[in-house]
Protein backbone atom coordinates (compact mmCIF):
# COMPACT_ATOMS: atom_id res chain seq x y z
CA UNK A 1 0.00 0.00 0.00
CA UNK A 2 1.03 3.51 -0.73
CA UNK A 3 1.67 5.91 2.35
CA UNK A 4 -1.91 7.30 3.32
CA UNK A 5 -2.57 10.96 2.51
CA UNK A 6 -5.56 11.40 4.36
CA UNK A 7 -8.07 9.86 7.13
CA UNK A 8 -11.45 10.76 7.08
CA UNK A 9 -13.51 9.82 10.57
CA UNK A 10 -17.21 9.63 10.72
CA UNK A 11 -18.92 9.97 14.07
CA UNK A 12 -22.65 10.07 15.46
CA UNK A 13 -24.09 9.70 19.09
CA UNK A 14 -20.98 9.12 21.32
CA UNK A 15 -18.58 10.99 19.21
CA UNK A 16 -17.29 13.94 20.56
CA UNK A 17 -15.95 11.17 23.30
CA UNK A 18 -14.46 8.81 20.77
CA UNK A 19 -12.91 12.14 19.20
CA UNK A 20 -11.02 12.88 22.15
CA UNK A 21 -9.50 9.65 22.40
CA UNK A 22 -8.81 9.06 18.85
CA UNK A 23 -7.36 12.73 18.05
CA UNK A 24 -5.57 12.44 21.54
CA UNK A 25 -3.60 9.33 20.35
CA UNK A 26 -1.81 10.49 17.01
CA UNK A 27 1.68 11.33 16.61
CA UNK A 28 2.05 15.26 16.01
CA UNK A 29 4.27 14.01 13.62
CA UNK A 30 1.73 13.03 11.31
CA UNK A 31 1.58 14.20 7.78
CA UNK A 32 -1.79 13.53 7.02
CA UNK A 33 -4.75 15.94 6.05
CA UNK A 34 -7.38 14.51 8.80
CA UNK A 35 -10.51 15.42 7.99
CA UNK A 36 -13.86 14.96 10.60
CA UNK A 37 -17.45 14.67 10.05
CA UNK A 38 -19.47 14.25 13.54
CA UNK A 39 -23.48 14.73 13.45
CA UNK A 40 -24.50 17.57 15.46
CA UNK A 41 -27.61 19.48 16.40
CA UNK A 42 -25.22 22.88 17.61
CA UNK A 43 -25.07 25.51 14.93
CA UNK A 44 -21.02 26.06 14.73
CA UNK A 45 -17.96 24.05 15.18
CA UNK A 46 -16.31 26.30 17.68
CA UNK A 47 -17.21 24.67 20.86
CA UNK A 48 -16.30 21.52 19.51
CA UNK A 49 -13.15 22.40 17.99
CA UNK A 50 -12.29 23.94 21.69
CA UNK A 51 -12.78 20.74 23.04
CA UNK A 52 -11.00 18.48 20.54
CA UNK A 53 -7.82 21.15 20.88
CA UNK A 54 -7.08 20.36 24.40
CA UNK A 55 -6.07 17.09 23.49
CA UNK A 56 -4.94 16.86 19.78
CA UNK A 57 -1.35 17.42 19.42
CA UNK A 58 -1.97 18.10 15.31
CA UNK A 59 -3.82 21.67 15.40
CA UNK A 60 -7.84 21.85 15.28
CA UNK A 61 -9.65 23.64 12.23
CA UNK A 62 -12.67 24.25 10.25
CA UNK A 63 -12.56 23.01 6.76
CA UNK A 64 -12.92 26.60 4.21
CA UNK A 65 -14.18 25.88 1.19
CA UNK A 66 -12.05 26.59 -1.83
CA UNK A 67 -8.48 25.94 0.57
CA UNK A 68 -6.67 23.04 0.27
CA UNK A 69 -6.71 19.96 2.61
CA UNK A 70 -3.50 21.11 5.07
CA UNK A 71 -1.36 17.94 5.74
CA UNK A 72 -0.79 17.20 9.48
CA UNK A 73 -4.28 19.44 10.40
CA UNK A 74 -7.44 18.02 12.06
CA UNK A 75 -10.16 19.60 9.43
CA UNK A 76 -13.86 19.99 10.92
CA UNK A 77 -16.71 19.57 8.23
CA UNK A 78 -18.70 22.93 9.32
CA UNK A 79 -22.49 22.45 10.88
CA UNK A 80 -24.85 22.37 8.35
CA UNK A 81 -23.60 21.88 5.45
CA UNK A 82 -22.08 18.46 3.72
CA UNK A 83 -18.14 18.79 3.15
CA UNK A 84 -16.64 17.18 0.04
CA UNK A 85 -13.45 17.04 -1.19
CA UNK A 86 -12.44 17.76 -4.97
CA UNK A 87 -10.17 16.31 -6.92
CA UNK A 88 -7.24 18.57 -6.75
CA UNK A 89 -7.94 18.23 -2.96
CA UNK A 90 -9.45 21.79 -2.26
CA UNK A 91 -12.53 21.34 -0.22
CA UNK A 92 -16.19 22.33 -1.45
CA UNK A 93 -19.03 22.92 0.73
CA UNK A 94 -23.47 22.21 -0.37
CA UNK A 95 -26.37 22.92 1.00
CA UNK A 96 -28.29 19.90 -0.65
CA UNK A 97 -30.49 18.19 1.43
CA UNK A 98 -29.17 15.98 4.47
CA UNK A 99 -28.29 12.60 3.50
CA UNK A 100 -29.04 9.94 6.44
CA UNK A 101 -30.73 12.29 8.44
CA UNK A 102 -27.72 14.57 8.48
CA UNK A 103 -25.73 17.52 7.11
CA UNK A 104 -22.85 17.51 7.23
CA UNK A 105 -23.11 13.30 5.86
CA UNK A 106 -20.23 10.67 6.55
CA UNK A 107 -21.58 8.99 3.00
CA UNK A 108 -21.40 12.51 1.44
CA UNK A 109 -17.54 13.29 2.63
CA UNK A 110 -16.33 9.60 2.07
CA UNK A 111 -17.58 9.04 -1.46
CA UNK A 112 -15.84 12.31 -2.75
CA UNK A 113 -12.75 11.78 -0.41
CA UNK A 114 -12.65 8.22 -1.61
CA UNK A 115 -12.39 9.56 -5.83
CA UNK A 116 -10.22 12.49 -4.30
CA UNK A 117 -7.40 9.68 -2.67
CA UNK A 118 -8.29 6.81 -3.53
CA UNK A 119 -5.91 3.86 -2.38
CA UNK A 120 -4.04 6.45 0.01
CA UNK A 121 -7.24 6.89 1.95
CA UNK A 122 -8.00 5.65 5.12
CA UNK A 123 -11.35 5.92 6.15
CA UNK A 124 -12.94 5.29 9.84
CA UNK A 125 -16.38 4.97 11.52
CA UNK A 126 -16.63 5.30 15.21
CA UNK A 127 -19.69 5.34 17.54
CA UNK A 128 -23.05 6.63 16.38
CA UNK A 129 -26.85 5.96 16.41
CA UNK A 130 -27.88 5.64 12.20
CA UNK A 131 -26.31 4.21 9.28
CA UNK A 132 -24.46 7.13 7.89
CA UNK A 133 -20.73 6.73 6.61
CA UNK A 134 -21.94 3.09 5.83
CA UNK A 135 -22.11 3.34 1.85
CA UNK A 136 -19.41 5.67 2.02
CA UNK A 137 -16.88 3.25 3.20
CA UNK A 138 -17.74 0.81 1.05
CA UNK A 139 -16.95 3.22 -1.45
CA UNK A 140 -13.51 4.07 -0.25
CA UNK A 141 -12.58 0.45 -0.27
CA UNK A 142 -14.16 0.24 -3.67
CA UNK A 143 -11.11 2.63 -4.50
CA UNK A 144 -8.52 0.94 -2.80
CA UNK A 145 -8.52 2.53 0.62
CA UNK A 146 -8.45 1.58 4.02
CA UNK A 147 -11.75 0.85 6.23
CA UNK A 148 -10.78 1.08 10.20
CA UNK A 149 -13.85 0.29 12.38
CA UNK A 150 -14.46 0.70 15.85
CA UNK A 151 -15.70 -2.86 17.21
CA UNK A 152 -19.35 -2.59 17.87
CA UNK A 153 -19.36 -4.26 21.45
CA UNK A 154 -16.59 -1.20 22.47
CA UNK A 155 -19.01 1.51 20.85
CA UNK A 156 -20.98 3.83 22.83
CA UNK A 157 -23.48 3.78 20.16
CA UNK A 158 -23.14 0.08 18.40
CA UNK A 159 -25.44 0.89 15.01
CA UNK A 160 -22.84 2.94 13.08
CA UNK A 161 -19.80 0.46 13.11
CA UNK A 162 -22.08 -2.63 13.10
CA UNK A 163 -23.60 -0.85 9.96
CA UNK A 164 -19.83 -0.13 8.43
CA UNK A 165 -19.47 -3.78 9.20
CA UNK A 166 -22.02 -5.62 7.49
CA UNK A 167 -22.27 -3.24 4.63
CA UNK A 168 -18.78 -2.43 3.71
CA UNK A 169 -16.70 -4.88 6.01
CA UNK A 170 -13.37 -3.61 7.05
CA UNK A 171 -9.92 -4.26 7.35
CA UNK A 172 -9.23 -3.68 10.97
CA UNK A 173 -12.13 -3.69 13.37
CA UNK A 174 -10.50 -2.64 16.56
CA UNK A 175 -11.76 -1.35 19.96
CA UNK A 176 -11.72 3.01 20.04
CA UNK A 177 -8.32 2.48 22.37
CA UNK A 178 -6.52 1.00 19.47
CA UNK A 179 -7.37 2.99 16.82
CA UNK A 180 -5.00 5.97 17.39
CA UNK A 181 -1.73 3.40 17.45
CA UNK A 182 -3.27 1.80 14.25
CA UNK A 183 -3.25 4.97 12.62
CA UNK A 184 0.12 6.15 13.03
CA UNK A 185 1.29 2.47 12.60
CA UNK A 186 -0.44 2.92 9.11
CA UNK A 187 0.53 6.51 8.54
CA UNK A 188 4.13 7.25 9.90
CA UNK A 189 7.12 5.78 7.60
CA UNK B 1 -9.87 2.83 -17.26
CA UNK B 2 -10.87 2.95 -13.63
CA UNK B 3 -14.38 3.70 -12.62
CA UNK B 4 -13.97 7.51 -11.15
CA UNK B 5 -12.15 8.05 -14.95
CA UNK B 6 -15.00 6.75 -16.40
CA UNK B 7 -17.69 8.57 -14.59
CA UNK B 8 -15.79 11.91 -14.84
CA UNK B 9 -16.00 11.33 -18.72
CA UNK B 10 -19.51 10.57 -18.34
CA UNK B 11 -20.36 13.97 -16.58
CA UNK B 12 -17.87 15.88 -18.85
CA UNK B 13 -20.14 14.79 -21.73
CA UNK B 14 -23.49 15.03 -20.10
CA UNK B 15 -22.05 19.65 -19.68
CA UNK B 16 -21.24 19.38 -22.90
CA UNK B 17 -24.39 17.86 -24.75
CA UNK B 18 -26.67 19.82 -22.12
CA UNK B 19 -25.10 23.17 -23.06
CA UNK B 20 -24.95 22.46 -26.93
CA UNK B 21 -28.59 20.97 -26.78
CA UNK B 22 -30.47 23.55 -24.33
CA UNK B 23 -27.96 26.35 -24.14
CA UNK B 24 -27.17 25.70 -20.32
CA UNK B 25 -23.84 25.88 -19.59
CA UNK B 26 -22.63 24.26 -16.25
CA UNK B 27 -19.03 23.79 -17.08
CA UNK B 28 -17.97 25.89 -14.45
CA UNK B 29 -19.87 24.56 -11.63
CA UNK B 30 -17.12 23.00 -8.68
CA UNK B 31 -17.01 18.91 -9.83
CA UNK B 32 -17.79 17.69 -7.15
CA UNK B 33 -21.25 18.91 -6.11
CA UNK B 34 -22.12 18.53 -9.74
CA UNK B 35 -21.29 15.47 -9.93
CA UNK B 36 -23.00 14.30 -7.11
CA UNK B 37 -26.18 16.15 -8.25
CA UNK B 38 -25.74 14.25 -11.71
CA UNK B 39 -25.72 11.13 -10.13
CA UNK B 40 -28.57 11.76 -8.51
CA UNK B 41 -30.77 12.94 -11.24
CA UNK B 42 -29.84 9.35 -12.98
CA UNK B 43 -31.04 7.79 -10.36
CA UNK B 44 -34.02 9.67 -10.22
CA UNK B 45 -35.01 9.18 -13.84
CA UNK B 46 -34.05 5.31 -13.22
CA UNK B 47 -31.31 5.94 -15.58
CA UNK B 48 -28.26 3.40 -14.81
CA UNK B 49 -25.51 5.56 -15.91
CA UNK B 50 -24.92 8.82 -16.90
CA UNK B 51 -24.66 8.52 -20.54
CA UNK B 52 -28.11 7.31 -20.15
CA UNK B 53 -29.17 10.33 -18.45
CA UNK B 54 -27.21 12.54 -21.25
CA UNK B 55 -29.30 10.40 -23.90
CA UNK B 56 -32.62 10.94 -22.62
CA UNK B 57 -32.00 14.50 -21.67
CA UNK B 58 -30.89 14.89 -25.61
CA UNK B 59 -33.90 13.09 -27.24
CA UNK B 60 -36.13 14.02 -24.59
CA UNK B 61 -36.96 17.88 -24.14
CA UNK B 62 -40.00 17.65 -21.52
CA UNK B 63 -37.12 16.61 -19.17
CA UNK B 64 -34.89 19.69 -19.03
CA UNK B 65 -36.97 21.58 -16.74
CA UNK B 66 -36.52 18.73 -14.02
CA UNK B 67 -33.00 18.71 -15.04
CA UNK B 68 -32.08 21.98 -14.49
CA UNK B 69 -34.08 21.66 -10.90
CA UNK B 70 -31.84 18.51 -9.85
CA UNK B 71 -28.83 20.39 -10.92
CA UNK B 72 -29.27 23.98 -9.09
CA UNK B 73 -31.61 23.64 -6.35
CA UNK B 74 -30.46 23.47 -2.51
CA UNK B 75 -32.21 22.68 0.29
CA UNK B 76 -32.89 25.81 1.87
CA UNK B 77 -35.26 27.24 5.16
CA UNK B 78 -36.90 30.59 6.31
CA UNK B 79 -34.77 32.88 8.03
CA UNK B 80 -32.11 29.94 7.62
CA UNK B 81 -29.13 31.21 10.28
CA UNK B 82 -31.45 33.58 12.11
CA UNK B 83 -28.65 35.84 13.43
CA UNK B 84 -27.82 37.10 9.67
CA UNK B 85 -31.64 37.91 9.29
CA UNK B 86 -31.58 39.92 13.10
CA UNK B 87 -28.44 41.84 11.34
CA UNK B 88 -30.64 42.78 8.11
CA UNK B 89 -33.61 43.52 10.47
CA UNK B 90 -31.44 45.83 12.73
CA UNK B 91 -28.70 46.68 10.95
CA UNK B 92 -28.87 46.72 7.18
CA UNK B 93 -32.46 47.77 6.64
CA UNK B 94 -32.35 50.99 9.07
CA UNK B 95 -29.86 52.34 6.26
CA UNK B 96 -31.62 51.09 3.27
CA UNK B 97 -34.76 53.28 4.60
CA UNK B 98 -33.30 56.39 3.38
CA UNK B 99 -33.44 55.40 0.26
CA UNK B 100 -36.94 56.26 -1.06
CA UNK B 101 -37.77 53.49 -3.35
CA UNK B 102 -35.18 50.48 -2.72
CA UNK B 103 -34.29 47.56 -5.11
CA UNK B 104 -33.13 44.28 -3.67
CA UNK B 105 -32.16 41.25 -5.52
CA UNK B 106 -32.33 37.52 -4.45
CA UNK B 107 -29.73 36.11 -6.81
CA UNK B 108 -30.69 32.10 -6.73
CA UNK B 109 -33.86 31.97 -5.24
CA UNK B 110 -34.57 28.59 -5.21
CA UNK B 111 -37.91 27.76 -3.74
CA UNK B 112 -38.31 31.01 -2.76
CA UNK B 113 -38.02 30.71 1.74
CA UNK B 114 -35.38 33.29 1.56
CA UNK B 115 -37.66 35.85 -0.23
CA UNK B 116 -40.68 35.61 1.83
CA UNK B 117 -38.15 35.81 5.21
CA UNK B 118 -37.16 38.86 3.27
CA UNK B 119 -40.49 40.13 2.38
CA UNK B 120 -41.29 39.64 6.20
CA UNK B 121 -38.49 41.57 7.24
CA UNK B 122 -39.39 44.60 4.82
CA UNK B 123 -43.05 44.62 6.58
CA UNK B 124 -42.34 44.57 9.37
CA UNK B 125 -39.93 47.19 9.01
CA UNK B 126 -42.12 49.60 7.52
CA UNK B 127 -40.21 49.66 3.79
CA UNK B 128 -42.42 46.72 2.17
CA UNK B 129 -44.60 49.22 0.41
CA UNK B 130 -41.62 51.18 -1.29
CA UNK B 131 -39.28 47.62 -1.67
CA UNK B 132 -39.30 46.33 -5.65
CA UNK B 133 -37.82 42.33 -4.93
CA UNK B 134 -36.16 40.53 -7.67
CA UNK B 135 -36.29 37.03 -7.33
CA UNK B 136 -34.10 34.80 -9.88
CA UNK B 137 -33.31 31.72 -10.31
CA UNK B 138 -31.87 29.74 -13.39
CA UNK B 139 -34.41 26.53 -12.97
CA UNK B 140 -38.36 27.23 -14.40
CA UNK B 141 -39.60 25.13 -11.94
CA UNK B 142 -38.24 26.61 -8.95
CA UNK B 143 -39.38 29.97 -9.55
CA UNK B 144 -42.71 28.08 -10.00
CA UNK B 145 -42.15 26.73 -6.62
CA UNK B 146 -41.02 30.06 -5.27
CA UNK B 147 -43.75 31.53 -6.74
CA UNK B 148 -46.43 29.43 -4.91
CA UNK B 149 -44.76 29.89 -1.91
CA UNK B 150 -46.29 26.45 -0.44
CA UNK B 151 -44.18 24.34 1.53
CA UNK B 152 -44.46 21.27 3.93
CA UNK B 153 -45.83 22.12 7.01
CA UNK B 154 -43.45 19.79 8.97
CA UNK B 155 -40.81 22.42 7.96
CA UNK B 156 -42.56 25.12 9.55
CA UNK B 157 -41.92 24.69 13.75
CA UNK B 158 -38.16 24.57 12.76
CA UNK B 159 -39.13 28.34 10.62
CA UNK B 160 -41.11 29.55 13.27
CA UNK B 161 -38.08 29.16 16.10
CA UNK B 162 -36.08 30.48 13.69
CA UNK B 163 -38.04 33.59 12.75
CA UNK B 164 -38.84 34.33 16.47
CA UNK B 165 -34.52 34.41 16.49
CA UNK B 166 -34.10 37.13 13.91
CA UNK B 167 -36.44 39.14 15.96
CA UNK B 168 -39.81 38.41 14.52
CA UNK B 169 -41.71 40.66 17.01
CA UNK B 170 -45.39 38.64 15.71
CA UNK B 171 -45.89 35.01 15.09
CA UNK B 172 -44.58 33.20 11.36
CA UNK B 173 -48.26 31.75 11.71
CA UNK B 174 -49.61 35.19 11.22
CA UNK B 175 -48.11 34.86 7.33
CA UNK B 176 -49.58 31.73 6.26
CA UNK B 177 -52.14 29.35 6.27
CA UNK B 178 -51.81 25.27 6.67
CA UNK B 179 -53.88 22.97 5.69
CA UNK B 180 -53.08 18.91 3.99
CA UNK B 181 -49.66 18.49 5.39
CA UNK B 182 -48.71 22.06 4.06
CA UNK B 183 -48.24 26.08 4.58
CA UNK B 184 -48.70 28.13 2.07
CA UNK B 185 -47.31 31.89 2.52
CA UNK B 186 -49.60 35.05 2.20
CA UNK B 187 -50.06 35.55 -1.23
CA UNK B 188 -49.72 39.48 -0.12
CA UNK B 189 -46.04 38.99 0.76
CA UNK B 190 -45.46 38.17 -2.93
CA UNK B 191 -47.05 41.88 -4.13
CA UNK B 192 -43.60 43.70 -4.96
CA UNK B 193 -41.35 40.35 -5.87
CA UNK B 194 -41.20 39.73 -9.54
CA UNK B 195 -39.76 36.24 -9.98
CA UNK B 196 -37.22 35.74 -13.10
CA UNK B 197 -35.27 33.66 -15.10
CA UNK B 198 -31.50 34.85 -14.62
CA UNK B 199 -28.13 32.71 -15.08
CA UNK B 200 -25.37 33.95 -13.15
CA UNK B 201 -23.34 31.46 -15.19
CA UNK B 202 -24.18 33.96 -18.27
CA UNK B 203 -27.13 36.07 -17.80
CA UNK B 204 -25.66 40.37 -17.34
CA UNK B 205 -26.96 43.16 -15.09
CA UNK B 206 -30.71 43.65 -14.96
CA UNK B 207 -31.32 46.03 -12.06
CA UNK B 208 -29.85 48.61 -9.65
CA UNK B 209 -30.03 46.97 -6.23
CA UNK B 210 -29.30 48.35 -2.99
CA UNK B 211 -28.74 45.04 -1.78
CA UNK B 212 -27.96 41.75 -3.09
CA UNK B 213 -28.88 38.38 -1.01
CA UNK B 214 -26.90 35.16 -2.69
CA UNK B 215 -26.60 32.67 -0.05
CA UNK B 216 -25.33 29.56 -0.81
CA UNK B 217 -25.41 29.81 -4.49
CA UNK B 218 -21.78 30.52 -4.95
CA UNK B 219 -20.59 27.56 -3.16
CA UNK B 220 -21.10 25.28 -5.92
CA UNK B 221 -18.99 27.59 -8.21
CA UNK B 222 -15.76 27.12 -9.66
CA UNK B 223 -13.35 29.82 -8.49
CA UNK B 224 -13.90 31.58 -11.65
CA UNK B 225 -17.39 31.62 -11.86
CA UNK B 226 -17.67 32.81 -7.93
CA UNK B 227 -15.38 36.00 -9.87
CA UNK B 228 -17.84 36.21 -12.65
CA UNK B 229 -20.88 36.30 -10.27
CA UNK B 230 -19.30 39.06 -7.97
CA UNK B 231 -18.39 41.38 -10.68
CA UNK B 232 -22.07 40.98 -11.62
CA UNK B 233 -23.43 41.84 -8.12
CA UNK B 234 -20.78 44.46 -8.31
CA UNK B 235 -22.14 46.02 -11.32
CA UNK B 236 -25.66 45.76 -9.89
CA UNK B 237 -25.10 47.50 -6.99
CA UNK B 238 -25.62 50.88 -6.12
CA UNK B 239 -22.73 53.17 -4.57
CA UNK B 240 -22.10 51.39 -1.23
CA UNK B 241 -25.27 49.09 -1.58
CA UNK B 242 -24.68 45.92 0.25
CA UNK B 243 -24.26 42.11 -0.20
CA UNK B 244 -25.08 39.43 1.86
CA UNK B 245 -23.24 35.73 1.36
CA UNK B 246 -23.89 32.71 2.83
CA UNK B 247 -21.80 31.99 6.46
CA UNK B 248 -19.60 29.85 5.28
CA UNK B 249 -18.59 31.23 1.96
CA UNK B 250 -14.73 31.90 0.99
CA UNK B 251 -14.00 35.24 -0.98
CA UNK B 252 -10.24 34.73 -1.24
CA UNK B 253 -9.61 33.14 -3.93
CA UNK B 254 -11.92 35.81 -6.23
CA UNK B 255 -10.21 39.19 -7.94
CA UNK B 256 -13.13 40.60 -7.21
CA UNK B 257 -13.20 40.30 -3.56
CA UNK B 258 -11.21 43.58 -3.55
CA UNK B 259 -14.40 45.50 -4.89
CA UNK B 260 -15.97 44.80 -1.40
CA UNK B 261 -15.37 45.76 1.99
CA UNK B 262 -16.75 43.73 4.74
CA UNK B 263 -19.62 45.53 6.50
CA UNK B 264 -20.54 42.37 9.14
CA UNK B 265 -18.14 40.01 8.33
CA UNK B 266 -19.64 37.06 10.77
CA UNK B 267 -22.53 37.62 9.15
CA UNK B 268 -21.11 37.60 5.17
CA UNK B 269 -22.39 40.90 4.42
CA UNK B 270 -20.08 43.50 2.47
CA UNK B 271 -20.76 46.65 0.97
CA UNK B 272 -18.96 47.48 -2.54
CA UNK B 273 -15.57 49.40 -1.75
CA UNK B 274 -15.45 53.25 -2.14
CA UNK B 275 -13.01 53.42 -5.15
CA UNK B 276 -15.30 51.14 -7.34
CA UNK B 277 -17.58 53.05 -9.58
CA UNK B 278 -21.21 51.65 -9.43
CA UNK B 279 -24.63 52.65 -11.81
CA UNK B 280 -25.71 55.09 -9.29
CA UNK B 281 -25.80 57.04 -6.26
Amino acid sequence: MMTPAAIAIGCSAGGVDALQVLLGGLAPGLRQAVLVCCHSRSETTEIFRRVLERVSALPIAEAVERDVAHPGVVHVAPSGYHLLVESDLHFALSADPRVNYARPSIDVLFNSAAEAWGDRLIGVVLTGANADGAAGLRRIRQFGGTAVVQSPADAEAAAMPQAALDVAGADYCVPLLDIAPLLNRLCLP
Amino acid sequence: MDAPELEGIEVDVFVQALQKRHGYDFSQYAPASLKRRVRQLASQFQCKTISHLTERMLHEPELLPRVLEGLTVPASDMFRDPAVFRTLRENILPLLASYPHINIWQAGCAHGQEVYSLAILLEEAGLYERTQIFATDLSDRALQHASEGIYPVKDAQQWSRNYQASGGGQSLADYCSAGYNLIKLNQRLRRNVTFAMHNLATDGVFCEAHLILCRNVLIYFSNSLQDRALSLFRDSLVRSGFLCLGLRENLELASTARDFAPFIEPMRIYRVASHVETLSA
